[in-house]
């Protein structure tokens, strides 16, 4: 694929009929696939030297981030304008939002700017939801709370997918703190949906007992699982919980859950390590570890760009240009949201219902071809 | 006041254990004997096909003045009462003052004079400023009207202080009714604490939180031998700590929200503030416990929590939004959609605890009851009406209600207050000379 200059979409855009991406939690498995589907094909276009298409030429995307953010607003600006979108960040800090604006009616003065994608982290769980019920122009959900970070589950999957070939009948285990993670939410709706088994792993104050209701492993004991596992996600803990009682001391946290050389001599030689950042090196993980052989911490990094810019394009209704081709330029009217235009015709990965995917019927992908099977019209 | 003839109704007033189709006759603000007047009706109500029972008693409701107008009123909290079918509500003292001092109650009592819509009696802050140190003046507050004693909104966390209140109210014979919840266990809460508060990344609060103080408050008030009234209990634990204490002779008694014996916290998955309440909304479980107390009567009474607040407050982030939601004006058809239409209460039932007992509790010996010389506050139910609750026809000044949209059954329709109709929904009150219904 490397060698075909325009790459084609893959079967993903045709599974593909949402508005918001708001969390893992709320897709079928077909759905979660057509994200990763699609991200494989953009990220065959990092590896060439020009690295930018049309896409979402014209398009405003709008980083909205209610709680600092380093890594996933820049890999959210940068897959924004890779697919050539204008993009513009707001944070709160010296806005109108620290003179008592309500956070809807700064989300609305975004989106009079013309906002297409708004790209939204905030402290508060279900506060992405909130606008999405409240705004046109569509949501994704870059963290909220403890709840989820959709694109930081998908990179995830995407990362264990290209190491492994595949997600169904791995093991994979979580460590950490569950109980305040949206990464972990993520990572287990993803995981459990796609066929892995998951198992949870941390001190008993921070990984809820009740996930068992989902059909996830809850342990305390890392020494006992990490044999079984061909991933470990090591999620980020937070200096924080630890003044609140939730663990005695980051010593004793790292004695028991810290992924050492002599830990992974017990695990799967061909063991995956995640780690969604920023690490704390000498806690969750050791430095070797965190730079050996095992660990893909940045494959995460570059696979969360390929992800976002899936994302986008999906959600911004690129398919309904009839083109494929991520070279085609933008043949919509002027003025006219393409998830409003009409469709040419009523085949082809067009005739997906446009506008608001979130109550319309899901195009399950065995009504398109197989891969590649992408239609031109 | 004209003298009223109700004509036709099924009568209900289990104060008097009556539950019969017949004519009640008001006068002069007062209930007439069984049989009827001397004198000539000026009115006449067509009661047929309705219920008519004592005027509902709701004691438990927040009128937000002073301070908070922008929520509610006591004038339309009030107005909100009588279109709900209650005639007295009891309102909480966390405004903003509190109603901790004599002056205070006064103005309540005060501004309700002035409304002439629904009685609103005040319950006055156990404690200065509601802030759990110091007890308030019980006593001047008692003058000044207070017919209850709460810190509600807080619990009273302080065991010792709780002790003193109870001990110190019998004076009194005035209840203290307690927000059970032990705080260091709720802090940042938003939802109850379980497997949807996980799922939803939401902090909680547990079941549990609730379970201690009401057992600790149990065990004062058997020390003590004050009164303790459970408010909005939630929790299949508590009721069965209420149910044991009063079989141990305690004075404890409990009253349970339409919200709590209807919703679960499932709702909560579609973020919607409208399901965030204190105490919270809890699983199945404790949902089937707070009927099965209602229906053993361990739950003497059904009280709203009615909690107004501006639309601009609720529609915030989850954190940021405040607790609670109106109930007055769901109180009927909830109660009917959840406990009568389901089997769990007959008519006579739940009206008990909407009439008797909450007078009962409070010490309003004249209300609650249809007993020949009572005060004339009646309600009118058509128990047969379908329809949509549409919160923007609510008299309340808030809409925060879970409710919206709800297909139901059961409405007030006409309400005595003091012998005068206050409110009604129209075509069954005839002016005198009218022909009197066969």
């Amino acid at each position: 694929m490397s060698t075909v200059s325009s790459p084609r979409l893959g079967p993903g855009a045709a599974r593909w009929s949402r508005k918001h991406l708001l969390g893992l939690e709320d897709l079928v498995p077909e759905e979660i696939l057509a994200i990763l589907d699609t991200a494989e094909s953009f990220a065959e276009i990092s590896t060439r030297s020009r690295k930018k298409v049309p896409a979402l030429q014209g398009r405003i995307v709008f980083n909205l981030f209610f709680e600092s953010s380093t890594r996933t607003r820049t890999s959210f600006s940068l897959a924004a304008k890779r697919l050539s979108a204008d993009t513009q960040d707001f944070s709160p800090s010296g806005s109108s939002v620290s003179k008592g604006e309500s956070f809807i009616d700064t989300a609305k003065n975004i989106e009079a700017m013309g906002a297409d994608v708004l790209v939204v982290r905030h402290p508060t769980p279900g506060a992405p939801h909130l606008l999405a019920q409240h705004l046109k122009c569509s949501i994704i959900n870059a963290g909220d709370g403890a709840h989820e970070h959709p694109t930081q589950g998908l990179l995830d999957l995407m990362t264990i997918r290209r190491a492994k070939g595949r997600i169904q009948g791995l093991t994979v285990g979580l460590l950490g703190d569950i109980a305040h993670s949206r990464v972990a939410r993520s990572n287990i709706w993803g995981l459990s949906k796609l066929g892995a088994k998951v198992i949870l792993c941390g001190p008993p104050t921070l990984v809820p007992k009740a996930w068992e209701r989902l059909g996830c492993e809850v342990t305390h004991d890392l020494d006992a699982v990490l044999p079984r596992c061909d991933v470990v996600n090591v999620l980020r803990i937070q200096f924080e919980r630890q003044k609140r009682g939730l663990f005695p001391s980051v010593a004793e946290y790292s004695q028991f859950y810290m992924m050492t050389q002599q830990r992974l001599d017990s695990a799967k030689d061909d063991l995956l390590l995640l780690a969604p950042g920023p690490i704390n090196r000498g806690v969750e993980l050791t430095p070797e570890v965190a730079d050996g052989r095992h660990s893909a911490i940045l494959d995460q990094v570059t696979n969360g760009l390929a992800v976002r810019m899936a994302v986008l394009f999906l959600l911004s209704g690129r398919r309904e240009s009839r083109g494929s081709s991520f070279e085609e330029t933008d043949g919509h009217p002027p003025g006219r949201r393409p998830s409003q235009a009409p469709h040419p015709s009523g085949s082809g990965p067009g005739s997906v219902g446009a506008g608001d995917g979130l109550d319309q019927d899901r195009t399950r992908s065995g009504r398109e071809g197989g891969p590649g099977g992408n239609p031109r019209p | 006041m004209a003298t009223i003839q109700i004509t036709g109704g099924r009568i209900i007033d289990p104060s008097q254990g009556l539950d019969r189709l017949g004519d009640l006759w008001i006068s002069r603000g007062r209930i007439l004997p069984m049989g009827g007047s001397s004198e000539e009706a000026e009115l006449v109500i067509d009661a047929r096909g309705l219920i008519v029972c004592p005027g509902l008693i709701d004691i438990h409701v927040h009128l937000r003045e002073p301070g908070n107008e922008e929520d509610e009123t006591i004038a339309t909290g009030a107005a909100a009462a009588l279109a709900g079918g209650v005639t007295s509500v009891a309102c909480m003292p966390n405004t903003q003052p509190a109603i901790d001092t004599q002056a205070a109650a006064e103005f309540v009592v005060l501004q309700a004079q002035r409304a002439r819509q629904a009685h609103v009696f005040p319950v006055g802050a156990v404690s200065k400023g509601r802030r759990g140190e110091e007890l308030a003046e019980l006593g001047q507050l008692v003058a000044g009207g207070a017919v209850a004693f709460t810190d509600d909104g807080a619990p009273v966390a302080s065991a010792d202080l709780m002790r003193r209140a109870l001990e110190y109210s019998r004076m009194f014979d005035r209840v203290i009714m307690q927000h059970c919840q032990v705080p260091e266990l709720t802090v940042g809460g938003v939802m109850h604490e379980g497997f949807e508060s996980m799922r939803l990344g939401l902090p909680g609060m547990p079941g549990a939180a609730e379970d201690i103080m009401v057992a600790r408050d149990i065990r004062l008030a058997e020390i003590t031998g004050g009164r303790l009234h459970i408010q909005h209990i939630s929790t299949a634990r508590s009721v069965e700590l209420v149910r044991e204490g009063q079989r141990r002779g305690v004075r404890v008694t409990a009253e349970a929200c339409p919200h709590h014996f209807t919703l679960t916290d499932e709702m909560l998955r579609t973020f919607d503030s409208h399901y965030k309440m204190n105490p919270p909304l809890r699983t199945w479980s404790d949902v089937e416990a707070v009927i099965g107390g209602l229906k053993d009567n361990t739950i003497e009474i059904i009280a709203t929590d009615h909690a107004p607040h501006a639309r601009e407050k609720k529609m915030r982030e989850l954190d940021q939004a405040p607790f609670g939601i109106i109930g007055l004006e769901t109180l009927i058809p909830i109660t009917v959609t959840s406990l009568i239409d389901k089997g769990h209460l007959t008519w006579p039932e739940a009206l008990a605890k909407l009439t008797r007992n909450p007078a009962n509790l409070l010490g309003l010996t004249n209300k609650g009851t249809l007993r020949p010389g009572a005060d004339a506050d009646v309600t009118l139910i058509d128990p047969n009406v379908c329809w949509t609750i549409d919160p923007s026809r609510f008299r309340s000044k808030s809409r925060n209600t879970p409710f919206g949209g709800w297909d139901v059954r059961g409405q007030a329709h006409t309400v005595i207050v003091g012998g005068e109709v206050r409110f009604t929904r129209g075509g069954i009150v005839q002016q005198a000379g009218a022909p009197v219904p066969a």
